[in-house]
């Protein structure tokens, strides 16, 4: 029986560290090849939520509401990038605080005015039923979907990036942007396109995150520190060491949420154990950062060489 | 002696004018009928004073720190725990609010200060959140509720006590220590201590190559700087008589840089500058609209692309030509 419980949540982890990467990816890139500190990308998940359940409720369809959310952030992120980001690169961390922080705070209250605090999104109707995966082990098929979208976008965005030449300009980028720039890369117009590309995947988790967890103003706020620490671990500017680490993130923010509580209520009254066991396991992550940092300081596989 | 010059001694009529105005705020509140404006006075020292503490290690020391609101929540969270517990004497709270604040920036400090850039601020980061989440799992002190307190701290001088329940206490209280603050501010930077602070801050290596005990310098300066946060959170908790673990929220901590980028990174006034500006813009927003956080951030984005060194450096920068 725990070792089901075990598998579950293995699985759960999975999910939940393939879709912090999908916020991650663009967050490393901008942060390691622009050298740009962006508070505004958990807002870009925000907005691809609230986009998702308000184009799911017109359409009546979640496949075109994914799908047209998607494709309205990458327009707003390339946007946002071309109109404000841009000239942010050449200032200094704390005005960039400054002003993604200013972002946060406008992109939080303007959702607010266009469709309210929160929106329900629920998961389609065929999927709302479990799945049996192992003999006793029942699991949501609107997780399983997850999982493969998460696992199927990990590999298209490798591809991307090792295997084209769009992908080699980011690399070239990521690893020496005065040298890619002297080589006659076209940064500028190549950021436009991977912030856009990065404001995508982060509609897509904010999306099928939703149904799970829930479409409100602030929701990005939580889960962007988490995609920081992700980048952190990884190394920054690193997608490679972006999909690892989201993806130990993810396994010791849900595998220490459910193990935690299981010890904790060994010796702490339960409702004690149940409150503190989320806490432990967020703090867990933490920990986890800071002990990959003494070891090897620049990340797990740091872009720069 | 030296002789005192015009311009200083305008500084100080300039200077005698402000405290005047500041200490007449509170009857000229009751005057107008407009005391519920007194919290609000009062909600702005005690951010000034977190701010300037602030300003200290990510202006002066130049570490920037994205978990100060670590070190506020904390004070706020020993002496709301001190009061629910039955200990009204102020003196107590101070001192245990101090100590507890300075010994977790000791702790916090001595591990983030062996990184620097970016990983210093991800590992200050990280340690607030930490005590965010503790501060959410406690149940015992409310947890993720929130702990309301029915007293306050009491200060008896002599035979009057002063409680801060009184607003008017409260916000003289508040004002003190931001003046005490800013002077001690105002005296540091010219210091010797101070200059090498700022010397470490435009080039680590070199100072330390000139024999600067580098670390233990800014260990020291960090240290300073979270039990002045600490003291800050301590007074807000008298203030609204209530505190949650979103005093600790990175939120918070990324309000605090913005008061202090907003004002002004190593000036004096730049904290209490930052948090005024800030804290008013949001209240005058609120009065007339429901979206005030919208507008804001364009107040802010303003800034940023305008007032490069912030607001206090618009009326200090000295005057330049006009760009082509």
């Amino acid at each position: 029986m725990p070792s089901l419980l075990v598998v579950e949540q293995a699985l759960n982890g999975l999910q939940f560290g393939l879709m912090l990467f999908l916020l991650a990816a663009g967050l490393t890139l901008v942060f390691g090849v622009m050298d740009m500190i962006n508070l505004a990308h958990g807002s870009l998940y925000m907005v691809g939520a609230f986009l998702a359940a308000w184009l799911v409720g017109l359409t009546g369809s979640f496949t075109l509401g994914v799908v047209g959310a998607v494709a309205l952030t990458f327009a707003f992120g390339m946007a946002l990038e071309a109109g404000l980001l841009r000239t942010l690169y050449a200032r200094d961390h704390l005005s960039q605080v400054l002003a993604t922080f200013a972002l946060i705070l406008i992109l939080n209250d303007g959702t607010r005015m266009v469709f309210g605090n929160d929106l329900p999104l629920s998961a389609p109707a065929a999927l709302a039923g479990p799945v049996e995966l192992l003999p006793g082990l029942q699991y949501p098929a609107y997780r399983l979907l997850i999982l493969g979208v998460g696992l199927a976008l990990a590999v298209l965005l490798w591809l991307l990036v090792q295997k084209t030449r769009l992908g080699a300009l980011v690399r070239a980028g990521a690893s020496n942007r005065t040298m890619a720039t002297a080589m006659g890369t076209d940064i500028p117009r190549l950021f436009t396109i991977v912030f856009g590309i990065g404001a995508a995947l982060c509609a897509v988790a904010g999306a099928l995150l939703g149904p799970l967890l829930a479409v409100q103003v602030g929701m990005g706020e939580n889960i962007l520190i988490l995609a920081f620490v992700v980048i952190v671990i990884g190394g920054i500017g690193s997608i490679r060491g972006a999909l690892v680490g989201a993806i130990l993130v993810g396994a010791v923010d849900t595998l220490g949420r459910t193990l935690l509580q299981h010890v904790l209520r060994e010796f702490l009254p339960p409702q004690w154990a149940s409150a503190a066991g989320p806490a432990f396991a967020s703090i867990a992550v933490y920990v986890f950062m800071a002990i990959v940092l003494a070891v090897r300081p620049q990340g797990l596989f740091p872009a720069r060489g | 002696m030296t002789r005192m010059t015009r311009a200083s001694s305008r500084r100080l009529l300039a200077l005698v004018a402000l405290a005047a105005a500041a200490i007449a705020v509170p009857f000229v509140l009751r005057a107008l009928g407009l005391d519920f404006y007194l919290g609000l006075a009062s909600r702005i020292v005690v951010f000034a004073i977190a701010a300037t503490s602030l300003n200290l290690v990510l202006g002066y020391a130049g570490l920037v720190s994205f978990g100060h609101a670590a070190f506020f929540g904390l004070g706020a969270y020993v002496t709301a725990i001190l009061i629910t517990e039955g200990v009204q004497s102020g003196p107590v709270h101070l001192v245990a609010t101090v100590a507890v604040a300075a010994l977790a920036a000791l702790v916090i400090g001595a591990i983030s200060l062996r990184t620097r850039g970016v990983y210093f601020i991800m590992i200050t980061l990280a340690f607030a959140q930490m005590l965010f989440y503790l501060a959410n799992s406690v149940k015992g002190y409310g947890g993720d509720e929130g702990l309301n307190i029915r007293a306050r701290s009491l200060f008896s001088l002599g035979e009057r006590v002063l409680d801060l329940k009184d607003p008017f206490a409260l916000y003289y209280v508040a004002l003190a220590v931001l003046a005490v603050s800013l002077g001690a501010l105002a005296r540091f930077a010219p210091s010797p201590f101070g200059r090498a602070v700022l010397a470490m801050r435009d080039d680590d290596v070199r100072a330390e190559a000139l024999g600067f005990p580098t670390y233990r310098y800014k260990l020291l300066v960090f240290v300073v700087a979270g039990a002045l946060g600490g003291v800050a959170g301590a007074l807000s908790v008298n203030l609204q008589g209530y505190v949650s673990p979103n005093a600790m929220h990175w939120t918070q901590s990324g309000t605090l840089m913005v008061m202090v980028i907003l004002g002004g990174v190593a000036t004096v006034w730049g904290g209490a500058i930052g948090a005024l500006a800030l804290l008013v813009v949001e209240e005058a927003l609120s009065s007339w609209t429901e979206h005030a956080e919208f507008w804001t951030g364009f107040v802010l984005l303003a800034v940023v692309l305008f007032a490069r060194q912030g607001l206090v450096g618009l009326w200090t920068a000295p005057p330049r030509s006009r760009r082509r």
